[in-house]
């Protein structure tokens, strides 16, 4: 079975702040925080590249590795600036891990979560995975026409983790990943424009879904949703944490976030919140961490860990 | 019971509040909806009048007020309560 060995995270420097947003986009600071749990987002600069900022959490991630041989790279973005190549190789490389293969994955917000199941499933043939999130979405999601109920969401950031088959760290027990193309119109970035969201329609596939995925893997593995130690999800709105928190009767205390000072970071979310968490969280052998995400595609799925 | 009183309500056990709005009233103005309780009185208006909302049909101001509900909901053809 694999397992998580470390995490890492890299946030830009700037912060954009409700106040600062507010007065671009002609709405209330307050309007912004009750919505969406977010008081500010962090932006990167303009010469940081999607894998300028993959590279720098994966720095992160290996600075306390004793040198781990990476076997594959995968790098999840939906806000890569080019069709083709994806930032996978270019990560590698600046890493100075050139020939060491590099799959992207072209996922927004439930990118790192179908990565991390990926990678647990071809660490045995492959080695030790590298699993990169990294996104710019500010660009994007403030682009003309401006919808200032998108604009208001995202932030720029990335994640990274190592998925090996070393007996160490926390044991990846089980995932579910879904698909449905049927709602692709709901939520899409298009090669230029705005992000366009039907912000009903995602609300209420999420709210459905998040559930019912993390029951999923919960019941395969007959684990009830009081018992597990922590929910780290994709940190897309406070309000849908809350929602998923209440759905599962499980308490709201254990679903860990950062929503409020990093905004929404699309597939980057999940993993930077697990490093902050993993920095602060340890738990008894047996203990149980659920992770969910859920986002553009629609993709959604749950994976269930276990501290060893 | 009226379909407008039937949408009142829905729109009461939604918003966990005592007393409905009045018909022509923002729902959001008034602090009744936001957009995770929308959500939810879609669901409600589905099973209520037995009725599937698409997706595509999900923007808040078609959802505005009672009255608003009730004018979409005639649009949608024979319902239960009509």
């Amino acid at each position: 079975m694999a397992s998580f060995l470390s995490f890492g995270r890299y946030l830009p420097e700037r912060i954009l702040g409700n106040d600062e947003l507010s007065r671009t986009l002609g709405c209330d600071p307050e309007w912004i925080l009750q919505a969406t749990g977010i008081e500010e987002r962090r932006i990167a600069g303009p010469a940081e590249t999607v894998a300028d900022l993959g590279v720098q959490a994966a720095q992160d991630c290996l600075r306390n590795q004793r040198s781990p041989k990476i076997g594959l790279i995968i790098a999840a973005s939906g806000s890569s600036e080019r069709r083709f190549p994806g930032p996978a190789a270019e990560i590698g490389h600046k890493l100075g891990l050139s020939g060491v293969p590099a799959i992207d994955l072209p996922l927004a917000s439930a990118g790192s979560l179908f990565a991390i199941s990926l990678a647990a499933h071809l660490a045995p043939a492959c080695g030790t995975v590298l699993v990169v999130a990294a996104e710019k979405m500010s660009g994007p999601a403030a682009a003309a026409p401006v919808d200032r109920n998108t604009a208001i969401l995202f932030g720029d950031g990335a994640g990274a983790c190592l998925i090996s088959t070393e007996s160490a760290g926390l044991q990846i027990l089980d995932s579910a990943l879904h698909s449905d193309g049927a709602n692709t119109a709901a939520l899409h970035l298009e090669l230029s424009g705005p992000v366009q969201m039907n912000g009903m329609a995602v609300i209420r596939h999420a709210t459905r879904r998040l559930p019912e995925v993390i029951l999923e893997v919960l019941e395969r593995n007959q684990v009830r949703a009081a018992d597990v130690s922590a929910f780290v999800m994709h940190q897309a709105n406070q309000n849908l944490i809350d929602r998923v928190a209440r759905t599962l009767d499980a308490p709201s205390g254990r679903f860990y976030s950062n929503i409020r000072r990093y905004g929404n970071t699309s597939s980057a979310s999940m993993l930077i919140a697990a490093a902050e968490w993993r920095e602060q969280a340890q738990f008894p052998a047996g203990d149980t961490v659920c992770f969910a995400t859920f986002g553009a595609g629609f993709h959604w799925g749950a994976l269930l860990a276990r501290e060893r | 019971m009226s379909k407008q009183d039937k949408i009142a309500e829905i729109v009461k056990r939604v918003s966990k509040k005592p007393a409905a709005p009045d018909p022509e009233e923002s729902l959001f103005d008034s602090g009744y909806l936001d957009s995770f309780a929308l959500t939810d009185m879609v669901t409600e208006l589905e099973h209520e009048f037995g009725l599937k909302i698409p997706d595509s049909d999900l923007n808040p101001r078609r959802f505005e007020s009672i009255a608003r509900i009730e004018r979409y909901l005639d649009s949608k053809g024979n319902l239960a309560g009509a």
